[in-house]
């Protein structure tokens, strides 16, 4: 299975999927660390999330496939949501909120 | 040599037509920008960024560590500077 189809079984198995750098736990990253805390606040906590710094073919994999140069990237229900600014800006607006108990 | 935020500014405005571009940054690595172009009109949040890192191309893998994006159509950035 390469990284493309290895994604697509990981976001449409998974309601709610956060790649990020580092665990919900030890971020390696503040962006990554803010998207973790959005969920978060947002009382999702049984996300999965993929640490894309212990996989280099999903690190590398994740941008094509969402076509989204930067990690963090949220997905629900299959769909590419955003990075960490669209998730702050969904969560400050209260979309994010509406969206996610539905999925989780 | 370091990046700096005029670059990315630069880079921003030679991708994309902009009205406005705004891009903060000390350390060469991690930007903010604020980004107005009438290209938003009608796209979501998330193909509204893409253009902006379309614009950037490689230079986002290569060059950019992290870039923090809020973009605006022209009549978003009108209402939000009244």
């Amino acid at each position: 299975m390469d990284a493309q189809e290895k994604i697509r079984a990981q976001v449409t198995a998974n309601p709610v999927v956060l790649y990020m750098k580092g665990t919900p736990q030890f971020p390696q990253c503040g962006f990554s660390s803010v998207a973790a805390q959005i969920l978060k606040a947002c009382g999702v906590n049984n996300y999965v999330s993929v640490d894309v710094l212990s996989d280099p073919e999903i690190r590398e994999g994740i941008k094509t496939y969402a076509n989204w140069p930067t990690i963090p990237q949220l997905y629900i229900n299959g769909e590419f949501v955003g990075g960490a600014d669209i998730m702050r800006e969904m969560y400050q607006n209260g979309e994010l909120q509406k969206m996610l108990p539905k999925a989780a | 040599m370091m990046l700096s935020a005029r670059q990315v500014q630069e880079y921003i405005q030679q991708g994309l037509a902009c009205d406005h571009v705004e891009v903060q940054g000390e350390d060469g690595q991690h930007f903010e920008a604020v980004v107005v172009s009438p290209e938003f009109v009608g796209k979501n949040m998330v193909q509204q960024h893409q253009l902006v890192y379309r614009a950037l191309g490689d230079r986002m893998r290569q060059e950019i560590h992290a870039l923090s994006l809020r973009t605006f159509t022209p009549e978003t950035w009108a209402s939000v500077n009244d």
